[in-house]
C-alpha cells in the first residue's frame, strides 16, 4: 500500500549554510498515527512546516521530494500547492491562545476554508461547523460560533482548532505539540479528543512532540529525530520493548514513568550525545563528497 | 464602561479642556506686546482717543473682568465682534470652517489611501528592493515639513509644469450656486463636476503637502505592525488552509495591525489641522488658518479667541472619533 504522505531525502537549510533537515525520509499511511519526536531544535516542527508549506522565509528546501497523495508538492504551482494542502491536510497548532485571529469571530474561522478553498455553500459549511463543535463536545455551539476568541478559555479554543482541522475531512493532520501550551488537566482531555476524532474520521496523524508519554498513548509508529537526521523509524511496540538506537534508549531512560513517578531520571549521557553528533558529522562529510 | 457613560465623560472633559484653552488664550493674547488699538490709530492720535477706543472695545477693564464678560457672551452664543471687520466672530469663523474642514479631510483621505497602499505593498514585497525603496521614500517624506512640501509642489506643479492652481479656493470667475460653504461636497451633490474639478485643482496641492508627512507615518507604522502580525500563529494557520499571501495580509493581518496605526493617525490628524494654518497662507486658501494669521497680525483679539476655541473643539472631537472607531474595530473593547 502506498503511503498518503511520503518524504524522500528532504534537505532543508538555513540560507544554504546551516543544515536544518538532513535527508529526511518519512512516510505516513492512510489512517496511521505517527509520532515525530526529538529534543528542541531537532527539526521535528520543521518537517510539519515543510509539509504544510509554512517554512520560515529564511529556510529553503535544498533537495528531496514531498509527495502528498501522490503529488510532488515542489513541482506544483504555488497556488495549486496551497489549495491541495488546504484540501487534503490540516494543522492542529501548538498554542490555542495565539492560533485564532482575535479580530474575527469563531464561526468564519472554522468555515472559511470550506467556503473559500473548497467551494462549499455557506449554509452547508455552517451546519458542518456546528456539527463538528458538537463533536468536540462544545456546549452551545451557536453561541461559540458568534464569539470572539478572547471570550473563550484555552481548552475551548484548542477544541475549536481541532474541530477546524477536521472540518474539511483532511486525509492528514499535522499536530504540532498540540498539548504543550495547555494545563496538565486539560492536556489529557485534549489528547483523548484528538485520538477519538482521529479514530472516528480515519485521518492520518503526524504527531509532533517531545513527550514520549504522549507518544505511547496515541501513536502507532514513531520517527526519532536528532539534529535534523532520522535516527530511528519504528513501531511503538518495538520502540518501547527494544529501542533500535542508543539515543532512543537514552531518551526513553530520561522520560518520567507514570508507574513510578518518584523513580530517578537518567539524563541522556554525554557519550550518547557525542556519538549522535559524530553521526551528524559523518552525514555532512558524506554529503559534501 | 458602557458606551453612553464613556461618551458623557468625554463630553465633560471636553468642556474642561475648552475652558482651559479659553483662559490661557485670553490671557496670553492680552499680555503679549502689541494691541489692537495701536493698530487702528491714525498717526498723531491723542491720549483720550486711545482711552475712548479702549472703552469702546471693553479693553479698559481688568483681564478677569474682560474674561467674565466674554464668557457671559459665549454662554449666550455670542463670541463677540471682530475688531477689524466689525462682523460677529461666530459668523466669520463658521464661514471659513467648511473650507478648512474640506482641506483637512481631503488631506487625510490622501494620506490614508497613499500610506495604506504603501504599507500593503511593502508588506507584500517585504525583504526586497520595493520595500527598501518605500522605506527611503518614507524617510524623505518625514524629514521635510509640510510647508516645505508646499513650496516644492508649487515649484513643480505650479511653475515648472503648471497643471494645478496655486492660489485660492476656487477660480474667481466661477459662479457658485451653493447654499452651504462646503463647496466640494455640495458640487458633487449638485452634480456640478465642472466646479468640482476647479475646486480640486485648487485644493489638490495644499492637501497633498499636508498629506505627505502623514502618509509616510501611516506607511511606516502600518507596515511595521503588519510585518509583526505576519509571523503570528493565526496567519500561519490561515496559510495552511490554502490562502495566498494577499488574502492573508488583508483579511488576517490587517484588521489587527490597523489598531495601533489608528491611534497615531488620530493624533497626527490634529497636527495636520494645525498645519493648515501655514499651508493655507502659502496657497492663499480662504480657510480658518489664513484668517487666524490675519487676526493675529491685526491683534483682532475676539477673532483670535474664537478661532482658537474652534480649533480646540475640532481637536477634541477628532480624539473622540478615534476612540469610538478604535472601540468599533477592536472586539476586545466592544463589550463591558
Amino acid at each position: 500500500m502506498s503511503a498518503f504522505l511520503t518524504i524522500e531525502g528532504l534537505n532543508v537549510s538555513l540560507s544554504g549554510v546551516l543544515p536544518i533537515l538532513r535527508s529526511v525520509d518519512l512516510a505516513v499511511h492512510a489512517g496511521e498515527v505517527r509520532g515525530l519526536v526529538g529534543e528542541s531544535g531537532a527539526g521535528k516542527s520543521m518537517i510539519g512546516k515543510a509539509i504544510l508549506g509554512t517554512l520560515p522565509r529564511a529556510l529553503r528546501i535544498e533537495s528531496g521530494r514531498i509527495l502528498l497523495d501522490g503529488e510532488d508538492l515542489q513541482r506544483m504551482r504555488p497556488r495549486d500547492r496551497r489549495r491541495l494542502i488546504g484540501a487534503k491536510a490540516a494543522l492542529i497548532p501548538q498554542d490555542p491562545l495565539t492560533a485564532l485571529n482575535p479580530a474575527r469571530r469563531i464561526g468564519p474561522q472554522i468555515t472559511d476554508r470550506l467556503v473559500d478553498i473548497l467551494g462549499w455553500r455557506r449554509r452547508a459549511a455552517l451546519s458542518r461547523a456546528l456539527e463538528l463543535l458538537d463533536e468536540v463536545r462544545i456546549t452551545d455551539p451557536e453561541r461559540v460560533m458568534r464569539a470572539y476568541p478572547h471570550e473563550l478559555s484555552g481548552g475551548m479554543r484548542q477544541r475549536i482548532l481541532i474541530a477546524s482541522a477536521f472540518a474539511a475531512e483532511p486525509r492528514l493532520i499535522v499536530a504540532d505539540e498540540p498539548t504543550t501550551a495547555l494545563d496538565v488537566t486539560v492536556q489529557k482531555q485534549i489528547l483523548r479528543l484528538i485520538r477519538d476524532m482521529q479514530a472516528r474520521h480515519g485521518t492520518a496523524l503526524l504527531f509532533v512532540t517531545h513527550d514520549l508519554g504522549v507518544v505511547s498513548k496515541i501513536c502507532q509508529t514513531l520517527t526519532v529525530l536528532y539534529g535534523g537526521l532520522v535516527l530511528e523509524d519504528t513501531t511503538i511496540e518495538e520502540f518501547f520493548a527494544a529501542p533500535g538506537h542508543p539515543y532512543s534508549a537514552a531518551l526513553l531512560g530520561a522520560t518520567p514513568k507514570y508507574t513510578d513517578p518518584h523513580g530517578s531520571l537518567t539524563p541522556v549521557p554525554q557519550s550518547v550525545i557525542d556519538a549522535a553528533n559524530a553521526q551528524l558529522d559523518a552525514f555532512d562529510r558524506a554529503r559534501r563528497q | 464602561m458602557p458606551i453612553l457613560k464613556r461618551l458623557l465623560l468625554r463630553l465633560v472633559t471636553t468642556f474642561v479642556t475648552l475652558f482651559g484653552v479659553a483662559v490661557i488664550v485670553f490671557v496670553v493674547i492680552r499680555v503679549v506686546p502689541g494691541n489692537p488699538i495701536a493698530m487702528m490709530l491714525p498717526p498723531g492720535a491723542g491720549e483720550d482717543d486711545i482711552l475712548r477706543l479702549k472703552a469702546l472695545y471693553g479693553l479698559d477693564k481688568s483681564i478677569p473682568e474682560q474674561f467674565l464678560i466674554w464668557l457671559g457672551g459665549v454662554l449666550q452664543g455670542d463670541f463677540g465682534t471682530s475688531i477689524t471687520t466689525r462682523q460677529p466672530v461666530l459668523e466669520l469663523v463658521l464661514s471659513r470652517l467648511p473650507a478648512t474642514l474640506e482641506l483637512s479631510v481631503m488631506a487625510l483621505i490622501i494620506a490614508v489611501v497613499a500610506g495604506g497602499i504603501l504599507a500593503l505593498t511593502g508588506t507584500r514585497l517585504r525583504g526586497g528592493r520595493v520595500e527598501a525603496g518605500i522605506d527611503v521614500a518614507n524617510g524623505m517624506a518625514l524629514s521635510v515639513p509640510d510647508f516645505l512640501w508646499g513650496l516644492v509642489l508649487i515649484l513643480l506643479f505650479g511653475v515648472l509644469w503648471p497643471v494645478f492652481q496655486i492660489s485660492g479656493r476656487v477660480s474667481p470667475n466661477i459662479d457658485l450656486p451653493f447654499s452651504t460653504r462646503f463647496y466640494l461636497f455640495e458640487s458633487v451633490l449638485r452634480l456640478r463636476f465642472d466646479i468640482w474639478a476647479d475646486l480640486v485643482s485648487h485644493m489638490f496641492m495644499p492637501a497633498l503637502a499636508l498629506a505627505i508627512p502623514l502618509a509616510a507615518i501611516i506607511a511606516q507604522l502600518l507596515k511595521q505592525s503588519l510585518k509583526e502580525t505576519m509571523h503570528l500563529d493565526y496567519v500561519t494557520l490561515a496559510r495552511t488552509k490554502g490562502y495566498g499571501e494577499n488574502h492573508v495580509i488583508i483579511r488576517e493581518a490587517l484588521p489587527n495591525a490597523i489598531l495601533p496605526t489608528l491611534t497615531l493617525v488620530g493624533v497626527q490628524f490634529t497636527f495636520l489641522i494645525g498645519g493648515t494654518v501655514i499651508i493655507e497662507r502659502l496657497f492663499s486658501y480662504e480657510g480658518l488658518g489664513n484668517m487666524a494669521i490675519n487676526a493675529v497680525i491685526n491683534r483682532d483679539l475676539p477673532l483670535i479667541q474664537g478661532i482658537v476655541i474652534l480649533f480646540a473643539l475640532i481637536f477634541t472631537m477628532v480624539n473622540l472619533l478615534v476612540d469610538l472607531t478604535y472601540a468599533a474595530l477592536n472586539p476586545r473593547l466592544r463589550r463591558g
